[in-house]
């Protein structure tokens, strides 16, 4: 007796269901997710119920106009079966057919105004995250223009309300929460990480510095907390450039952390609350320009997406937002950084599109531009620009266990992509992109080398004479 | 009969139609009003953009990669639309009852059109029917809406031809078009009205707020 009443005292200790329909605020839970690993979490799920009756409020509240219209009007054409690389990659199965995908889980939440059960739930995430990476491509060949992308990016909303939500997409946010970054790395984590790349390299760049929290100045840079975190090389080769560059520059303390996985999450509050941070930042520090590192959802959060989360009427963020290959292309063209033509990459080499700040944002020609500075035998992928296939990691999907399998049968796409090319060299200014890229050689083992610009640029700038060290110059990358 | 169908019958069928599309429309707008991401990321110009882009025949690069199915889908589309309106046995309908008229198309072309619409209709079928992708999408509502969308033009192409009874045809013909006209507003048809709309707004989207072209 006295056992029992022990145990069942400790029960809602021990047993802090894993799943639920909140997103994670504190630390505790966090590590209990994080030490589960997603065992006990799915399991959790498979019994976890849906509450219909909030469902069908948050419908009410959330499922407006264009997603209804968009669900009423489609054809079933099947024009868009194609678009897709998950209905590539998986040998045309029906099943990946975007206007399925979407008409059979949120065309069936809609008809049913969210009276559906657990099973069903599951299946939606199953769906939204595991055989979609929200890259838009789609919506952009539908005749009617409906965006798959966007509506599942809406899905995803409605299964995290419900708690229905990938393990490591529920801890993406709650990190968000609890630190406003994707990883635990806190402000003072990131200052000191500053501190030490500073340390590192002044040797080789006397006078290098990263200025934190420098008001009034010209450039306020933001990135991801993969940089700080994992790698802080890159941290100290941006520092580098824009040293070199002469760039009156700062990063922020707090708001110092551009990306969002809140956003691929669905968790909508939280999305508000991180974009709200880097924009606190640019208005307390009064800089003139945002430039985000190269990651291209970084850049769809900030300054694509976030504003309208942020509720701004102007549609756009308190300062003028750049990615990282816009600010590279101007230093290139004003003379800024001079790179020595005779360092340029020898070897063909080919370009990813990141449909996040190229379908969502543009900038083709850009990274083009840049090209034609650093490589003397360029070679486009084909399709390339906005029509290019995502890399197949997108929408969070690198990060999710669950759905490693459906990746790295996606990632075909790109694969063949590149082996068209004929090159071995791809260069990617995406923080995604990369890494699936990365798993791609690692899976399909096609023998090809990847890089972000900035190592690049760093190998071909030429430091001007009143900025070398003393002794001798002598590149510091590693 | 006769007289009901072509008398107030069109009545009330033009009445249900255009009322309901109205309805439809301005239901939507409204919608759109509340929905905070609708109007801030309207433009006018990427909207007409990507219009005259989208009507244009081998314009994007999506139509350009299916040649057979853009030319068959054009084909279609534009014969349903332009048809019954410039049809000249409509026009005299017009005219006798209300005294107005309009161009039309010589009744051969006119016939000819009818055939594209009925060859479409079936090249439709087929493909739902045999397309794994199509199949997997297609639901017993799409049959039914190819059947309405078709079925005033086997029944006006056979009355015209004068097979069969041919007051029974024109009978059926009539019942046709109105079942037609009343569905537009009310089914998956309404992509006929909303095409504008969600064009421009895609258009709008991509130009304005993703700086690229949706073509
Ligand atoms: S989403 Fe567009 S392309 Fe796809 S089936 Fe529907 S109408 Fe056709
Ligand atoms: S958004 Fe991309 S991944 Fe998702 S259904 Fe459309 S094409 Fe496929
Ligand atoms: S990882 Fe790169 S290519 Fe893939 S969705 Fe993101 S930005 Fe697009």
């Amino acid at each position: 007796m006295a056992e029992e009443a022990k145990t069942q005292e400790e029960k809602p200790q021990d047993k802090r269901p894993l799943v639920s329909r909140v997103p994670v605020k504190d630390k505790e839970m966090l590590d209990l997710l994080l030490a589960d690993r997603g065992v006990t979490y799915y399991e959790e799920m498979k019994k976890f119920p849906v509450d219909t009756e909030a469902f069908k409020k948050t419908l009410d509240a959330s499922c407006k106009s264009r997603i209804r219209t968009w669900l009423k009007i489609c054809a079933h054409c099947g024009m868009c079966a194609d678009t897709c690389f998950f209905y590539l990659a998986n040998d045309r199965d029906p099943k990946q057919v975007p206007s399925y995908k979407i008409q059979s889980t949120l065309g069936e939440i809609v008809k049913r105004n969210g009276d559906v059960d657990t099973d069903f739930m599951i299946n939606c995430m199953d769906t939204a995250w595991g055989k979609c990476t929200c890259c838009n491509r789609c919506g952009m060949y539908c005749p009617h223009g409906i965006d798959m992308g966007v509506m599942f990016g809406y899905t995803r909303g409605l299964c995290f309300s419900q708690g229905f939500v990938p393990h490591e997409m529920k801890i993406g946010s709650g990190m968000h929460w609890i630190f406003n970054a994707q990883m635990d790395v806190t402000v003072e984590d990131y200052v000191e990480t500053c501190e030490w790349m500073v340390e590192e390299n002044e040797e080789y760049y006397p006078g290098l510095t990263i200025p934190v929290d420098k008001v009034g100045a010209d450039i306020m840079y933001v990135v991801n907390a993969r940089e700080p975190k994992h790698y802080p090389q890159d941290l100290a080769v941006a520092a580098i450039l824009f040293h070199l560059a002469g760039e009156s520059w700062t990063v922020p303390s707090k708001g110092w952390e551009g990306t969002s996985l809140a956003m691929f999450a669905g968790d909508w509050a939280c999305c508000k609350q991180q974009v709200e941070n880097v924009y606190a930042a640019m208005e307390r520090l009064k800089v003139k320009r945002y430039v985000g590192t190269e990651c291209g959802h970084q850049h769809r959060a900030t300054i694509t997406e976030g504003p309208y989360w942020a509720g701004r009427k102007s549609g756009d963020p308190p300062v003028p937002g750049l990615h990282y290959v816009e600010w590279v292309l101007e230093a290139l063209e004003t003379g800024k950084l001079k790179l020595d033509p005779a360092k340029k990459i020898k070897e063909p080499c080919t370009l990813q599109d990141p449909c996040n700040y190229v379908r969502n944002h543009g900038l083709t020609d850009v990274t083009r531009k840049i090209m034609s500075y650093i490589a003397e035998d360029f070679r486009e992928m084909s399709p390339n620009r906005e029509h290019n296939f995502c890399c197949g990691g997108g929408g969070g999907m690198n990060g999710i266990g669950r759905y490693r399998k459906e990746r790295n049968i996606g990632l075909k796409v790109k694969r063949d992509q590149i082996l068209a090319t004929g090159t071995k060299f791809v260069v990617s200014a995406c923080h995604n992109c990369w890494d699936a890229i990365r798993d791609l050689e690692e899976v399909y083992k096609i023998g090809i080398k990847w890089s972000f610009l900035k190592p690049i640029l760093l190998e071909m700038v030429i430091v001007p004479d009143h900025l070398k060290p003393k002794e001798e110059e002598e590149g510091a990358n590693e | 009969m006769y007289e009901f169908l072509s008398g107030p019958m069109v009545w009330i069928a033009f009445i249900i139609f255009i009322a309901g599309s109205l309805y439809r429309i301005i239901y939507m707008l409204q919608g759109a009003k509340k929905d905070k991401i609708v109007f801030p990321h309207m433009s006018f110009k990427h909207s007409v953009a990507s219009l005259i882009h989208w009507m244009i025949p081998f314009n994007s690069r999506y139509m350009r990669q299916r040649p057979i199915f853009t030319i068959i889908s054009f084909a279609f589309h534009i014969c349903l639309v332009f048809t019954p309106i410039f049809l000249l046995a409509h026009i005299v309908l017009f005219d006798e009852s209300w005294n107005i008229s309009w161009w039309h198309i010589p009744d051969e072309v006119a016939d000819w059109m009818a055939i594209v619409v009925i060859a479409g209709g079936i090249f439709y079928l087929l493909r739902r029917l045999t397309d794994p992708v199509v199949n997997n999408v297609t639901d017993a509502s799409d049959y039914l809406l190819l059947t309405i969308t078709v079925l005033p033009f086997i029944t006006g192409f056979i009355a015209y031809h004068q097979w069969f009874d041919n007051r029974t045809m024109i009978i059926l013909h009539m019942i046709a078009g109105e079942i037609m006209l009343i569905a537009i507003p009310f089914t998956r048809l309404s992509h006929m009205l909303f095409f504008v709309f969600t064009r421009a707004y895609y258009g709008s989207e991509s130009g304005y707020i993703r700086r690229s072209k949706d073509w």
